[in-house]
């Protein structure tokens, strides 16, 4: 699978919910007999995915969050890892 | 070990319109163990105790929970609580207003069963009209929006049609399709020999479900719950006895899985008497089989007991005897020839075309006759 262009607006597929786990202190997603754990970076990630932002958009955010560059790859691979389990759509 | 659960299975009632003759609650369902139900006040209060352990996935099954005219606060309450909610459901009678009722509280998953692929087949193993309800509700799922997982149980009668059940689940826009093949405890045990099906049944089956996941892709999940008899070795059984599962019975027992009720020589304790976080933490039932310092050999210094547990302690108990021995249908199990005889028994009476034993439908007379037997 080629991975998502800058301009693909990703979201959580309605049958998933971002959650916190407050008894193990982690954020989650949760879905039909399943759930994924998140770290940290990945459930800020999947906060900034809000159906409006395109892939761009939240690169750019996260690199200013952090004063960083060069975040596009680690950010569309792991949203494109959640695509291809179904978790994440992407608009546009 | 700081195990704590993930899931919480809800058997909300025993009681179901339905008589499938696989179902996997208890036989004595109808006995004076199970008369009592919690109320709504008590349920809540399991689905607190259950978040605060850790649970983050319910599921509300039974029996027919939808026969639980409580079941909208139920729902609400879990939902409040943060649970991803899961209906199990026959559909039988389910309306799309009740539906859109569950929706408003917060239900986030409906699981719709059928019992064949079509109306004839379908209602012959439910032992009741029930086929196009569910076709019904099946559809209006959808249109409410909810992901909808369509379950199948797999047995003898309905194997060869595994591709049109496939397409069934396709054509309605389901998200999942569970091909459960039958696992032999409860009523499924009781009538084993009429529901197992032959090696050659299974690998056809086995082939479409290959050909259509290559087909469909992420479209529609197909899951396939192997036919445990079938394997070299055994199921990693719930993750493991205790590690992450727990089932709360219709009267407030508190089981390690759905199946743990039948092993009599365990005590369950009930969520009447005793906090959830000291029946998970405390109990003897719980801690019984938790972790590895119980198994025998061949487990004991065998290197897969990391990755199944040492199999399912109901299927030692039911077929073995003894629920603290390996699994039996472990090829390394010294029980495995019960088994193998079981499994070359159908194979006979199938290559002789010997008619099977007549199947004995779930339903509370017969279960009230089967727990006064013992």
């Amino acid at each position: 699978m080629n991975p998502a262009p800058a301009a693909a607006v990703p979201r959580l597929h309605p049958k998933v919910r971002l959650q916190r786990d407050d008894v193990r202190e982690r954020d989650v997603l949760l879905y039909p007999e399943g759930l994924v754990t998140l770290n940290p970076t990945g459930a800020e990630i999947l906060g900034l995915c809000d159906g409006v932002r395109s892939l761009a958009d939240i690169v750019a955010a996260l690199e200013q969050r952090y004063a960083a560059s060069g975040l596009e790859r680690d950010v569309t691979s792991f949203l494109d890892g959640l695509a291809a389990k179904g978790l994440v759509i992407y608009g546009r | 070990m700081d195990a704590k659960p993930l899931w919480l299975l809800a058997e909300l009632t025993y009681r179901c319109p339905l008589q499938c003759p696989y179902c996997s609650n208890p036989l004595d369902f109808a006995g004076s163990r199970f008369k009592q139900e919690l109320t709504t006040e008590q349920w809540s209060r399991v689905f607190r105790e259950a978040k605060a352990l850790g649970v983050l996935q319910l599921g509300l099954s039974g029996g027919e929970p939808l026969l639980r005219p409580d079941l909208e606060s139920l729902v609400a309450s879990a939902h409040q609580l943060g649970l991803y909610t899961s209906l199990i459901t026959s559909a039988h009678r389910l309306t799309q207003d009740r539906l859109a009722a569950l929706k408003r509280a917060g239900l986030d998953h409906v699981q719709i069963s059928v019992q064949a692929a079509d109306a004839e087949l379908s209602d012959r193993i439910a032992g009741t009209k029930a086929f196009n309800d569910k076709l019904a509700a099946y559809h209006f799922t959808k249109e409410l929006g909810f992901p909808l997982t369509v379950n199948v149980v797999l047995h003898r009668e309905n194997l060869h049609q595994v591709e049109a059940l496939i397409r069934l689940a396709e054509s309605l826009g389901a998200e999942r399709i569970e091909l459960a093949n039958t696992q032999f405890y409860g009523w499924a045990f009781h009538n084993r020999d009429a529901l197992m099906p032959t090696k050659a049944q299974l690998d056809a089956a086995w082939q479409v479900v290959l050909r259509e996941r290559a087909r469909l892709g992420t479209r529609l999940e197909i899951v396939w719950v192997l036919p445990d008899y079938h394997e070299q070795f055994p199921k990693p059984c719930m993750g493991g006895w205790a590690r992450a599962y727990m089932t709360v019975t219709p009267g407030g027992e508190v089981w390690p899985c759905h199946a743990a009720g039948r092993i009599t020589t365990l005590t369950f304790d009930n969520v009447r008497d005793r906090p959830l976080d000291w029946i998970w933490h405390q109990s003897d039932a719980f801690n019984r089989f938790r972790g590895e310092a119980w198994m025998p050999e061949p487990c004991r210094s065998c290197p897969r007991k990391a990755v199944d547990f040492g199999g399912c302690r109901c299927q030692a108990f039911l077929v073995a005897g003894d629920a603290s021995l390996t699994d039996p249908v472990c090829s390394l199990a010294p029980q495995r020839h019960v088994i193998d005889a079981a499994v070359a028994q159908v194979e006979r009476a199938a290559a002789a075309r010997v008619q099977p034993a007549a199947l004995t439908y779930r339903a509370a007379p017969a279960s009230r006759a089967l727990a006064a037997k013992g």
